[in-house]
């Protein structure tokens, strides 16, 4: 379904560009360039990509500005393209909108596997069904029953760690800044208790890692959020 | 001073040409010298400037007063005019010369007529000699006229031969910093013959005095003076030319003169006197005074002709002494006077019969000094003031006193009379007499006497109540009873000079004792400026700012008392023009006098590291020994300041080198660990590109060492920007509340590619609360530590525990490597410093960025050896605020 998908590419640096073009066309992407806010606003309208690779730091204007843009009339997948270091962008674009980051350097096979995470997901939103058992390495969760097993092996969660589960189960491969998961498991009033989270988080980690020490599947993003790692 | 010499020694050469170094570039002074008005100096002056003008020399008329005669007027066309400033006072309009625009305009030559008039008040300089000072400090040559009786050292001279005395003066140092003197000479004939044509300007005041002055006899007088003034000043040029050249010597011995300086106002005769002489002998002169003048008048008097002698070139020296003669002969004695000068007593003989004479003493105590006595015209205007005046004049509740003492040991009497002799009670009086001498000095003491004497011979000698006298006797117990008086309050007098003279040195030694004391305690400018200002304050009861020089060179405020005040724009002209010129200027000074404040500049040598600026509270001037104090004040507080700058610079010096180290330790560390990765990848993508016939394993072999030196770099980078940041300050933290283990866990998670098989066991207690710090930072710290472990420790697994002790989180990484090698535990978390391995890779700013995070969380890390081998850091982090409540269950929902 992927397979040749139109990718806007928004950065300015050239290298970057020919770098991402390779790997994109090599596997069967359609792509276009625009190196500055002006011209990717010009390309988005005109072209309508399938997703969009956003660069933070733009000549001529700010990412975010135009992450904001795209958002009041179109849902497509943003990947935002950040330096280390720049932690608070990335939760901010997150929180306007993008659906995952990059941090630079970043490699073709990340690049690639959050390109795909990010348009399943655009995919299962346009079918909008939701599916009644996820599974992700040897974990499974039965939604109607609310039930979750490691290798066959009932888990015990607790209803909070329960909901943590499902958040990132539905949306596995994709990070969750603390804010979002707090708006969706306690709600909007309790968004700046971000230690309720990483409290619970660990509680989760314990009962479904094999070694909570070195985590498998819930990963997590310094100083972001949560990530569900998939198989 | 000139010792006897044949051959210049080696540093009278250096001094040579060092002289003549400064004499080329130094501006030059010429004066047109006149022996009269008229005789044509401004047209002579006039004419040069136009002979330079030719010649192409860039010649500026500052001010010139042609008097509206057509010849000298005519001569100033042609020359640029500067403009004049004009000013206002008391509704005249007075055009005086504007130095600021002459200083801006900074021609080679400017022409100031009337070298000695008076500026109007309110100008810079209230003479306009130290208006051409400042020219030619400046770097201006210029070109002037003088008449001789406005020099300073003939005024006298001249007023005895004309009659007219001369109020404009210049003084001598003046005349004799002139490099040329060009004498406008006519026969006094020709000059009467133009003033009959009326080609002689003369203002209001000089006409009325016309009649004495321009006649025959006085103008050959005039000119003779004239030209024997010049004549010395050649002869000074022939002198300097010889010390300089080596020339023998031709005066036999040094001299060195004495002038006794008092308030009399005899005395500015004999200061001329001696600057004459002085001159004469090429001599150095010291006008000495002696500490003992009370009354306001005569103060004011002594420190008009102080200043007088410092202007004529003296250097002005205060004597302390209980009798004057005495002062003056032990200070000649001890400084090697030659001369010394001394004015006419002007007071009658039996005072000195009765006091002693001073003049006789100092004649008598001479020895080898030559005494010269100069005799006094005695200007009928100023009385003359007898040497007795010193004393001041006792308030009427003192004679009061004095009187009611009498009249009490008159009832003692009275009552005693019965138990006593007469004769017995006059001492009884005698005491009273030197009780009020001692309470209340001479003139109440004398009335004692007179009324104990009246009341005595009333009461007690016989016949009683009467002030008839019997006996003879009694004459002399009268005369007793005077002289005891006046014995005795002269004695009480002097003792309380001295005491008043030694209260105020006291005060000033403590001041200044206080001063260093405060000045040495101040570890930094502000400190001891602060420390200065106050203590100035306290000394001359003035409100006191303190200025110096920022990068840029403008004056800043660093200090005031009361603090926080700041010079108004005007005042602030007076310090700057002080610190620039490394002189005291503004109230009671030569320069600015119309100001409020005295500013004199901080100097060390010739460096002016600021100004200290006193605005007395009584808003007078200072005199002359609070201006020594301000002078001491000054020296002390700019060598403090100058302490500090030193201080400061060495300071920044050490910052600099310590920082040029690291510079370089970075430059070595950063182009070797870049390199190498950059070496890897660039040979490994070139052998790619190039070679096609690649065996595919080898292919891959390369891309993997390419990926894996990338990465290399990349955390060498981001090791680099780190530690740029942390140590920048630029990092604000982010705190928020975490449990341990999510940020362990995180960083473990980050470097699980690396690690490999080793194990990583946690131990982390079950009840640690969570912690209050900044996770991306806190995470990385674990990232470097365990980083570290994996670089030096091998294959052994990695334990890292955590406790709670005295309210801070203990968290140990300890791995079973080869350990710290002992001595080096500090030495691992300086920059650049690399363990044992030397190949192992990163530019060691992994473990300083590990201490550089801790402390940033208000924690430390140190590294030690682990029991059982192996390499232990212990980080230490302080609990911040109180953990947040627990999560509240959440909503059931679907």
């Amino acid at each position: 379904m992927s397979e040749g998908a139109l990718v806007l590419v928004v950065e300015d640096e050239k290298e970057l560009r020919r770098f991402v073009r390779a790997a994109l066309t090599a596997h069967g992407y359609r792509m276009i360039e625009a190196s500055s806010v002006a011209e990717a606003k010009m390309l988005a309208t005109s072209h309508n990509p399938e997703i969009v690779l956003l660069d933070l730091g733009l000549p001529d204007g700010d990412g975010l500005e135009l992450l904001a843009m795209l958002r009041e009339w179109s849902r497509v997948p943003v990947i935002v393209l950040s330096a280390r270091g720049r932690e608070d962008d990335k939760v901010l674009a997150l929180d306007a909108g993008a659906d995952d980051y990059l941090t630079k350097p970043f490699g073709t096979n990340e690049l690639l596997a959050r390109m795909r995470v990010a348009l399943r997901h655009r995919a299962s939103d346009a079918v909008g069904g939701e599916e009644k058992v996820l599974t992700f390495g040897d974990v499974s969760i039965d939604r109607t029953k609310r039930l979750v097993a490691r290798g066959g092996q009932e888990l015990h969660l607790t209803p909070i760690e329960y909901r943590l589960l499902v958040l990132l189960a539905e949306h596995a491969g994709k990070v969750l800044t603390h804010r979002h998961i707090l708006k969706e498991v306690w709600g909007p009033t309790y968004a700046s208790q971000s230690h309720y989270v990483r409290v619970h988080m660990a509680e989760l980690r314990k009962k479904i890692e094999v070694d909570p020490s070195r985590p498998k599947l819930i990963v997590t993003e310094p100083g972001v959020g949560y990530r569900l790692r998939e198989a | 001073m000139t010792e006897d010499h044949t051959r210049p020694d080696p540093d009278q050469l250096l001094r040579r040409v060092n002289a003549e170094e400064q004499r080329e570039k130094r501006a030059r002074l010429k004066i047109f010298f006149g022996f009269a008005p008229g005789v044509g100096k401004t047209y002579r002056m006039l004419q040069s400037a136009h002979d330079l003008r030719e010649e192409g020399v860039d010649v500026v008329v500052g001010i010139v007063e042609t008097h509206k005669r057509a010849e000298t007027e005519s001569l100033t066309e042609g020359l640029p005019l500067l403009l004049r400033r004009q000013t206002n006072h008391r509704g005249r309009a007075l055009e005086e010369l504007d130095l600021d625009a002459a200083l801006a305009r900074k021609p080679k030559v400017l022409l100031v007529d009337e070298l000695a008039h008076t500026n109007a008040p309110g100008s810079r300089h209230p003479k306009r000699w130290q208006d051409v000072l400042e020219l030619l400090e400046a770097g201006i040559d210029v070109f002037t006229t003088v008449n001789v009786q406005h020099v300073e050292s003939l005024n006298d001279v001249v007023a005895q031969i004309t009659h007219v005395q001369v109020r404009e003066t210049v003084p001598d140092s003046v005349f004799e910093r002139a490099d040329e003197i060009e004498v406008v000479d006519i026969a006094p004939e020709e000059l009467l013959s133009r003033l009959a044509e009326g080609k002689v300007y003369l203002a209001e005041q000089a006409e009325r005095a016309r009649a004495h002055f321009f006649r025959k006899g006085n103008l050959l007088a005039l000119r003779e003076l004239a030209l024997r003034r010049t004549a010395q000043h050649v002869d000074e040029d022939v002198r300097e030319y010889r010390a300089e050249h080596g020339v023998e010597e031709t005066w036999p011995a040094s001299e060195r003169i004495l002038v006794c300086v008092g308030p009399s106002p005899g005395s500015d005769r004999v200061i001329r006197a001696g600057c004459r002489l002085a001159a004469g002998l090429r001599a150095p002169w010291v006008a000495a005074y002696v500490e003992s003048v009370e009354r306001p008048s005569d103060r004011e008097r002594l420190e008009g002709h102080l200043r007088l002698a410092e202007s004529l070139g003296a250097s002005v020296v205060r004597l302390e002494g209980l009798r004057v003669a005495e002062a003056v002969l032990s200070y000649a004695r001890q400084h090697n006077v030659t001369r010394l000068l001394i004015g006419k007593p002007t007071h009658s003989r039996w005072l000195d019969r009765l006091r002693g004479s001073l003049l006789d003493e100092v004649v008598r105590g001479s020895a080898d000094v030559d005494v010269q006595v100069i005799g006094s015209t005695t200007p009928t205007s100023a009385p003359a003031i007898a040497p007795s005046s010193e004393a001041h004049r006792a308030p009427p509740v003192h004679y009061a006193s004095a009187a009611l003492i009498v009249a009490v040991t008159t009832l003692l009497a009275l009552g005693l009379h019965a138990v006593f002799d007469v004769p017995d009670l006059e001492v009884l009086f005698l005491v009273a007499v030197l009780v009020a001498a001692i309470r209340f000095g001479r003139g109440p003491s004398i009335l004692a006497a007179g009324l104990g004497v009246a009341s005595y011979d009333f009461f007690f000698v016989p016949p009683h109540y009467t002030f008839a006298v019997e006996d003879t006797r009694y004459v002399l117990t009268f005369l007793m009873m005077f002289g005891v008086g006046l014995i005795v309050s002269e004695l009480t007098a002097r003792i309380r000079r001295q005491e008043r003279g030694a209260i105020r040195r006291e005060k000033r030694t403590a001041a200044l004792y206080a001063l260093s004391r405060d000045l040495g305690a101040a570890t930094d400018r502000a400190a001891s400026a602060a420390a200065v200002a106050a203590h100035a304050a306290e000394l001359f009861d003035a409100r006191t700012f303190v200025y110096a020089p920022d990068v840029a060179g403008t004056l800043v405020s660093i200090a005031s008392k009361p603090a926080g005040s700041e010079l108004d724009t005007k005042e602030l002209g007076v310090a700057r023009w002080a610190f620039e010129h490394a002189r005291v200027a503004g109230l009671g000074t030569d320069t600015l006098p119309g100001s409020r404040t005295v500013c004199a500049p901080l100097a060390v040598g010739s460096d002016v590291v600021g100004v200290i600026a006193i605005e007395p509270r009584s808003g007078r001037g200072l005199d002359q020994e609070p201006r020594e104090w301000l002078d001491a004040f000054a020296r002390q507080a700019a060598f403090a300041l100058e302490r500090l700058r030193l201080a400061e610079e060495a300071r920044t010096a050490a910052v600099r080198v310590k920082s040029e180290e690291l510079r370089s330790s970075l430059l070595s560390a950063v182009s070797h660990d870049l390199r190498t990765p950059l070496a890897v990848i660039t040979g490994a993508a070139t052998t790619i590109r190039d070679d096609e016939s690649l065996p595919q394993a080898t292919r891959a072999e390369l891309v993997s060492s390419i990926c894996s030196e990338a990465q290399r770099l990349e955390r060498l980078v981001s090791n680099l920007l780190d530690m740029t940041r942390l140590e920048s300050g630029s990092v604000a933290l982010k705190r928020e509340w975490v449990p341990l283990e999510e940020v362990v866990v995180a960083a473990i998670t980050q470097i699980e590619p690396r690690l490999g098989k080793r194990e990583v066991r946690l131990s982390l207690g079950p009840e640690l609360p969570l912690i209050s710090v900044d996770p991306v930072l806190v995470e990385q710290l674990f990232v470097n530590l365990l980083e570290n472990a994996v670089k030096y420790a091998g294959e052994s697994a990695i334990d890292v525990e955590a406790r709670m002790e005295s309210g801070a989180m203990i968290v140990t990484v300890a791995d079973r490597g080869p350990g710290v090698a002992s001595g080096s535990e500090e030495r691992i978390f300086e920059r650049f410093f690399r363990g044992r391995q030397v190949h192992a890779a990163g530019v060691g700013l992994g473990l300083p960025i590990c201490r550089a995070i801790c402390e940033a969380h208000g924690g430390s890390i140190r590294a030690s050896s682990r029991d059982g081998g192996g390499a232990i850091f212990t980080i230490t982090l302080p609990l911040v605020g109180t953990p947040p409540s627990l999560p509240p269950p959440a909503p059931e929902a679907s």
